[in-house]
């Protein structure tokens, strides 16, 4: 069996993870900035737990919200190609192993990506 | 207070966070919860939401960096992931559900854990053992590279590796950690597979461990961007400054600081959270 040593498949997946990184920090930092101009004076709040309104609980939502350069929905995003890199690589190892035949780890991390986005998806679109 | 100070107080912090825990290997999530609650007394279940998303960024920008290291096994690593990504569901459901102080108690113990467990000796062979059935019909094997040649190592006891893993994925869940030190003794110590691949693969799946967690505390309103926003810009150039400076600085004497730092933490926690502070 030979194994997943593949020079370019890492070099791929290094791509993949560097990428995911900047353009979520991008995201990041641009929302930042648009918030803080337009409330850096107003108090903080996070003493107290109220939970984020809808518009920023699902990916529907947050598209939208970054769409009308909304400070928090332009973060949102971010963060949501932030959690999304890492299942981008998994979603990756499949096709490497698939490019293997390794036929039993293309079914576990078909599974791991399973649950993955399962949980993504319980976010709602 | 307001946002504008917070933000940059807050931001100053996680990058010592993310500077600390890459230098102690303990993770920027073990610092930044205790951080936010404590000193700047933000909701647990926000400090959780945030803690997440930092150790995803951290794990995913050091394994861009290291990912050519050869030395993390991806197929353990897959399939071990099973178990934290269920395991991590679960533990982000509870912490959903259970009170905050509960959840800081919790916090508190896997601190004192995680602390005993930075002063481990890491360099010890592993014997031998019986083959492990599972192993070989997983390919839950490798080879890597050493200062004398090429080692070839066997995962063993693999459904004991496995429901640990499932505990590290429930505690990164519950607590918003990456439970890296967790993840490390079940490969190492019971699947008894060399340090050095342990600990490689133990940050790829950090990550992807924690991502299955945040889709829920996403979905349930606990990740609030404009408290995330610092901790994640702070904590990435934090972990890479601390990645770079850890082949140059005499550890020790850095372990037992830190360790005194997690005690302090994990007390404070522990009593804030039994008297309903938290």
């Amino acid at each position: 069996m030979s194994r997943w040593t593949d020079v370019r498949t890492e070099h791929v997946i290094g791509a993949l993870l560097r990428i995911g990184v900047l353009a979520s920090t991008a995201l990041v930092l641009v929302g930042a900035v648009v918030t803080l101009v337009g409330h850096g004076g107003d108090p903080a709040a996070f003493q107290v737990f109220q939970g984020e309104p809808p518009a920023l609980r699902g990916i529907a939502g947050i598209v939208r919200e970054a769409l009308v350069f909304s400070g928090p929905g332009i973060i949102q995003l971010g963060l949501l190609v932030l959690v999304a890199t890492p299942v981008a690589r998994v979603a990756f190892s499949i096709l490497a192993f698939a490019a293997e035949r390794d036929l039993t780890y293309v079914a576990i991390t078909a599974v791991v990506l399973a649950v993955l986005c399962f949980s993504l998806l319980s976010a709602g679109l | 207070m307001t946002i504008l100070t917070m933000s940059l107080l807050i931001w100053g912090g996680s990058l010592v966070a993310g500077f600390i825990g890459s230098l102690t290997g303990l993770g920027g999530g073990v610092v930044i919860v205790p951080l936010l609650a404590l000193v700047f007394h933000v909701d647990l279940h926000y400090a959780i939401g945030a803690s997440l998303l930092s150790v995803i960024a951290t794990s995913s920008g050091a394994a861009a960096a290291y990912v050519r290291d050869g030395l993390s096994n991806i197929r353990i690593g897959m399939f071990l992931e099973i178990a934290t990504t269920l395991g991590a569901i679960a533990g982000a459901a509870i912490a959903t559900h259970v009170a905050t102080g509960a959840v800081a108690v919790v916090f508190g113990l896997v601190l004192l854990v995680a602390a005993a467990a930075s002063f481990r000796h890491p360099d010890v062979p592993h014997a031998a053992g019986p083959p492990d059935r599972i192993a070989a019909a997983l390919g839950l094997h490798g080879i890597y590279p050493d200062l004398h040649g090429q080692v070839q190592y066997t995962a063993q006891r693999v459904p004991a590796g496995f429901g640990i893993m499932a505990i590290a994925g429930g505690l990164s869940g519950l607590l918003g950690i990456g439970s890296g030190a967790l993840k490390v003794i079940a490969m190492d110590d019971v699947m008894r597979l060399p340090f050095k691949v342990s600990s490689t693969t133990s940050n790829f799946m950090i990550g992807v461990t924690a991502a299955a967690s945040a889709g829920v505390y996403l979905a349930r309103g606990y990740l609030d961007p404009v408290l995330a926003a610092p901790v994640v810009l702070g904590i990435l150039p934090g972990a890479l400054l601390g990645a770079r400076l850890l082949p140059r600085v005499h550890s020790r004497v850095l372990r037992v600081v830190f360790a005194a730092v997690i005690v302090v933490l994990a007390v404070e926690m522990l009593y804030q959270g039994a008297t309903g502070r938290l």
